[in-house]
């Protein structure tokens, strides 16, 4: 078993392909929370969600004396993150599914990327049926 | 002993190698879980075997030993990697649970034969760079050396070791499945995989400096249409590169390029055509088409022809019609329009052409296409751009000097105005 994580991105503040009306709107978070219910079932669903603005996001940075806070995202970029979920699955084809049902629900391109749990989460990783 | 009988050892040994090599690979990739150590333990077994064949003498199932020499030499790298007593007990249990018998069973046809298609899939996989898909199947199933493969890409060798490290981290770090795809996935999966071994050859058959390379895609081929027997396609791809190959001794003379139209016909190999011809035939019964079969049998209709005006250009014209309704590529819409202009004249040739110039606007041999068109039309000055065009973008040495005949021609003494 591994676990991977499935990210899609803004690009300029906004997201591809995402809805502007509120019947797509809502059309759109029906399909997500149907995926939802559906990872959930299957044992797939770990942890997920959207994620704010980047103009909401601050760098805490370690400094000489004493740590450093700067307004704004860390990358210089025209793309930030804008929601993920982490998922179990088999492999990577089957993570490939998974994140082919999410571009489906989202409209939105996926990044697939082996995700390594670490401390509390990699010992309920490690005692998971199937790990 | 002799220098002879030592030079007859060391090509068994090669010939062993290059037929062994992405066998043993797969085999160990499949008892360990682990690409890298299963190719250290395999040239590591190798090693072995040429301090100890030339000596001893090679043993009945040269393979067979590969494999069994390869795993003990693996196995001895885990146990002296083995940090502590966990990873320690998981060898202990890795090793007696699944592994022990598992490779004994070399040289039966059942599982092991499919260790090489698994790793296939693998090296393919459609997550992975189509260069790094390339890359990892000449090393791991060609049995080519990093050196090797890092000349067939033009890069150097260190280069090329970055490149495959890369490659095999992401297998790894992915979780890239080693299995032969499920059937919902197989025709895209295998489309892919038959992509990469063409490209192999088309890649040797562009170059004379990389030419070793036509016989590892044909290889590849060979062994894919043995362990696939079920899908028509691998041998159609392997019928396809047979019957290409077959016009090689004719398509270069004083390592200038020869076009079909010029070639000398007596110097194709009869053997490999007919071989062609044969596997086509056993594809053609099974009536389950597809994108290299349809290609082999425009090869097929090439080779039938005993000269150039004696081409059945409509039957190769239908071909084309059939080919870009299952692959319509830009390439295939190119290739069908230069046989528009055998079948209708180079006008409609040309019309054809223009139609996806467009898209094709950074490929020679639109251009060069284009040229050959326009000189049949008479059309010199344009003629003479459209070459120029396609030697400015010409990969090869090959098709550049070739193209720089072309545009000497055009400058001859009919037109002396446009002479230098």
């Amino acid at each position: 078993m591994s676990q991977y994580l499935l990210s899609t991105y803004t690009v300029e503040d906004g997201v591809p392909g995402a809805p502007s009306s509120p019947e797509e709107m809502q059309a759109f978070m029906g399909r997500v929370i149907a995926l939802e219910a559906e990872m959930d079932e299957s044992g797939t669903f770990v942890f997920g969600g959207a994620l704010h603005g980047v103009d909401a996001a601050s760098v805490v940075a370690p400094g000489d004396a004493d740590v450093v806070v700067t307004d704004g995202p860390f990358a210089e970029s025209k793309e930030h993150i804008a929601g993920f979920y982490i998922i179990n699955a088999a492999d990577l084809d089957e993570a490939m599914v998974w994140a082919g049902k999410v571009a489906e629900a989202t409209q939105h391109p996926i990044e697939i990327r082996p995700f390594f749990a670490t401390g509390k989460v990699a010992d309920q990783v490690h005692n998971m049926p199937g790990a | 002993m002799t220098r002879p009988g030592a030079a007859a050892e060391a090509t068994a040994i090669e010939r062993v190698f290059r037929e062994a090599y992405g066998q043993a690979v797969a085999t160990l990739v499949r008892v360990f879980g682990d690409i890298t150590l299963a190719e250290d333990a395999v040239q590591e077994a190798f090693l072995v075997a040429g301090d100890r064949w030339p000596r001893d003498g090679i043993p009945p199932n040269p393979a067979g030993w590969i494999v069994t020499t390869a795993r003990r030499r693996a196995i001895d790298h885990l146990r002296r990697a083995a940090r502590g007593r966990e990873l320690h007990e998981h060898l202990g249990g890795f090793d007696a649970q699944r592994h022990g018998a598992d490779v004994e069973v070399w040289g039966e046809d059942g599982p092991v034969s499919h260790d090489q298609l698994r790793l296939i899939f693998t090296c393919c996989h459609p997550a992975l760079r189509t260069e790094h898909q390339v890359a990892l199947t000449l090393r791991l199933l060609g049995g080519l050396s990093v050196d090797e493969v890092a000349r067939s890409f033009l890069v150097s060798e260190s280069t090329m070791a970055k490149r495959l490290v890369r490659a095999k981290y992401k297998i790894k770090a992915a979780n890239i499945p080693y299995r032969v795809p499920k059937d919902s996935d197989l025709p895209e999966r295998l489309r892919s995989v038959l992509s990469v071994v063409y490209l192999i050859y088309n890649t040797g058959a562009d170059d004379p400096q990389r030419a070793s390379l036509r016989a590892d895609a044909i290889r590849l081929a060979r062994a894919l249409a043995d362990l696939m027997p079920d899908e028509p396609e691998p041998a159609g791809l392997l019928a396809l590169m047979l019957l290409s190959e077959s016009r090689m001794p004719a398509r270069t003379s004083d390592g200038g390029l020869v076009l079909l139209a010029d070639q000398d016909r007596t110097l194709w190999d009869r053997v490999l055509i007919d071989e062609g011809h044969a596997i086509l035939r056993a594809c053609i019964r099974r009536a389950r088409p597809g994108p290299f079969q349809i290609q082999a049998a425009i090869q097929a209709a090439h080779c039938d022809a005993g000269s150039f005006e004696a081409t059945d250009w409509p039957q190769i014209l239908a071909l084309y019609d059939h080919l870009y309704a299952v692959m319509p590529t830009p390439v295939v819409a190119l290739n069908r329009a230069i046989v528009v202009g055998e079948v209708d004249g180079p006008t409609a040739g040309l019309a054809a052409m223009d139609a996806i110039a467009a898209d094709l606007d950074n490929y020679h041999l639109m251009h060069a296409a284009r040229g050959s068109a326009l000189r049949r039309l008479g059309h010199r000055d344009a003629a003479r751009v459209a070459y120029e065009r396609a030697a400015a973008l010409a990969v090869t040495d090959l098709d550049r000097r070739f193209l720089e005949r072309q545009i000497e021609e055009l400058g001859s003494p009919l037109c002396p105005s446009q002479g230098r």
